[in-house]
């Protein structure tokens, strides 16, 4: 049965309702949890407390239909840790809000920057001293295009 | 929120009873994404936004979807590339090829939000689903703020516009969704179920018949003759004159505008009884073996969709053409059905009797500018009848064979393995100049975020 979750009209709250997504089953790489020998006669002891192996779908995305990722270059986020080249996962459906890491549209790009949003200032900040905060008029339009949830690094070896 | 709704118990109850009568068990409603190829490319490509947007066919033929700045300019869904070339140059047209792989994924994700909002769902196409309401009434006392909410969740989520019509039938369902899309106060919503009686005919006696779901430009012009203009119009057509006059198909229309529900929500898709494969070629091809490698492909696409529906086919047809305008070539197209010794989706025996049809109507000389295959017979694969006399591509090696090939494309991408004579060369694939990045299914593809 899928939960449905009354809507909560556009006027009073641009609140999203909290709607547990369905089940999905991406395809995975899947680590087992526990390593153990076959044992020739006895059954492992350990055979009993396996559970399921871990994915890293399930520890980066909350809601895989807005979930997308981008790459990212340059280096004024070095200071959230987030470096060239990482790759980010970007959630949709979270309602951006002070202190969030998002992803911006500013001069048709999409820029990585802190959503600073308190007593009614609106700015973006890098994470690096050299890059200057963006600051928002009242007319001015800040469009955000998600949430920015986790970053990945892969290293060399 | 929407003007047509908010309507109390009692409203909806003496609309409904206006309706029809035995209408008051069904609610559809349909979901349909705006300018939907259009629409997946500018969510990836902010500098798409406001500007005129065309994408192309397969093989950049002609129009498949337009930005509204572009249906403004007055280019039609379907027009070739080449006769608008000029009027994009003038105004600036960003031109696209279509990009499927983007397209399926968006689709996708569309498809699961709406499965959060209706157990029974129809993927009626790409960009379009029917959402069967019934029961819904406790949780959505309203159904336009449901559909609202609909809006709402698929645009944050997703970032494509859709709109949403509600109605007692599909095909009122359908129309009310074309209500939505054209009328900017009906705010992207329109549900003709709690619309009332009188308001619900001023919008039919407005919408010409053309645009009622099943009517065709063809039965259009016959109805048009006949002196039914509008969709109000036929729905007030007498029934019996609509099924002596234009059969039983449109008799079942003038019921559904009426509110009675005559066509159900199909969930599961019939497997289909008909597998076809065909592409016009990037270039023109004059060689038996390129065709050949470009039938052994199609072949190979095709049979895998007879086993994913779990089928098997007992024969195959192969059909090529040159390219009728181009006038000064001469002209020739052909096709022939081969039999099967018995029924099978082995990929290679399917391969090797297309291969056979196709050496037999080959004609060299000629420059070739389509080709394709089709497979007929199709039946189900746990019913196949055994044979005493030796069988072709069937039994459990054969089954292993193809298990172990459609699990490898689809682990590590398509063709990982393929037919030998598919070749590796390619010339006559379709063109794709002007293709968006898959932003979605490919790590080389994801977009680019700036830090600085």
């Amino acid at each position: 049965m899928p939960t449905i979750i009354p809507f909560i009209p556009r006027s009073t709250s641009t609140a999203l309702p909290r709607l547990q997504p369905a089940a999905t089953a991406p395809v995975v790489f899947r680590l087992p949890l526990l390593q153990h020998r076959i044992s020739a006669g006895f059954p492992s002891p350990a055979d009993e407390y396996i559970e399921k192996s871990l994915d890293l779908n399930t520890y980066l995305v909350r809601n895989k239909t807005a979930t997308f990722f981008f790459r990212v270059i340059g280096d004024s986020m070095t200071g959230a840790n987030i470096h060239d080249g990482d790759m980010l996962v970007v959630d949709r459906s979270i309602e951006p809000k002070h202190r969030h890491i998002v992803l911006a549209v500013i001069n048709n790009e999409y820029t990585v920057k802190r959503l600073y949003h308190q007593d009614g200032v609106i700015e973006l900040h890098a994470e690096n001293a050299a890059y200057p905060p963006i600051r928002f008029g009242e007319h001015d339009e800040l469009q955000v295009w998600g949430v920015v949830v986790g970053a990945v690094s892969r290293f060399a070896v | 929120m929407g003007r047509c709704g908010r309507g109390s118990i009692t409203l909806r109850c003496v609309a409904m009873a206006g309706i029809g009568a035995t209408a008051c068990n069904q609610i559809f409603a349909l979901v349909d994404v705006n300018n939907f190829y259009v629409s997946c490319e500018r969510v990836f490509n902010p500098a798409l936004e406001n500007q005129p947007v065309v994408v192309l066919s397969n093989n950049d033929g002609c129009a498949v979807a337009r930005s509204n700045q572009v249906k403004a300019l007055g280019i039609k869904m379907g027009t070739p590339w080449f006769k608008f070339k000029d009027l994009a140059k003038e105004h600036n047209i960003i031109v696209l090829s279509s990009n499927y792989t983007l397209y399926g994924d968006m689709s996708d994700r569309v498809m699961t939000i709406l499965r959060g909002y209706s157990p029974n769902v129809e993927i009626y196409s790409i960009d379009e689903s029917f959402l069967s309401l019934n029961g819904m009434s406790s949780l959505w006392p309203a159904t336009v703020d449901m559909g609202q909410s609909i809006r709402y969740r698929v645009r944050k989520w997703t970032g494509l516009p859709v709109c949403v019509g509600i109605g007692p039938s599909k095909t009122l369902a359908k129309l009310a969704n074309h209500l939505a899309k054209t009328r900017p106060e009906m705010e992207g919503v329109c549900d003709l179920v709690s619309m009332p009686q009188a308001e619900l005919d001023a919008y039919l006696s407005t919408t010409e018949v053309g645009e009622v779901w099943g009517v065709g430009r063809r039965i259009g012009a016959h109805l048009d003759a006949a002196g039914i203009k509008t969709a109000k119009a036929l729905r007030d057509a007498p029934l019996s004159w609509l099924r002596a006059k234009f059969g039983v198909v449109m008799e079942r229309t003038g019921n559904e505008l009426r509110g009675t529900s005559c066509l159900a929500l199909e969930e599961i898709a019939a497997p289909r009884k008909q597998i076809v494969s065909s592409r016009s070629f990037g270039q023109l091809v004059h060689t038996l073996a390129v065709l050949s490698e470009s039938v052994t492909s199609y072949m190979t696409s095709a049979a895998e969709k007879l086993r994913r529906q779990r089928s098997v086919c007992e024969a195959v047809q192969v059909f090529i053409a040159t390219n009728p305008f181009r006038e000064q070539d001469a002209q020739y197209s052909n096709s022939i059905t081969v039999p099967l010794p018995n029924p099978s989706c082995d990929t290679r025996l399917l391969v090797r009797a297309a291969l056979f049809g196709l050496k037999k109507i080959y004609r060299p000389g000629l420059a070739y500018k389509k080709a394709g295959v089709m497979l007929t017979g199709i039946g189900d694969a746990a019913v196949i009848q055994r044979s005493l006399l030796v069988q072709h591509g069937v039994g459990e090696k054969s089954e292993k064979l193809m298990e172990v090939m459609d699990a490898l494309n689809r682990r590590f991408g398509r063709n990982t393995i393929a037919i030998a004579s598919a070749g590796t060369n390619r010339a006559w694939r379709m063109r794709r100049e002007c293709m968006s990045p898959c932003y979605t299914t490919s790590w080389n593809d994801v977009p680019i975020v700036h830090a600085r």
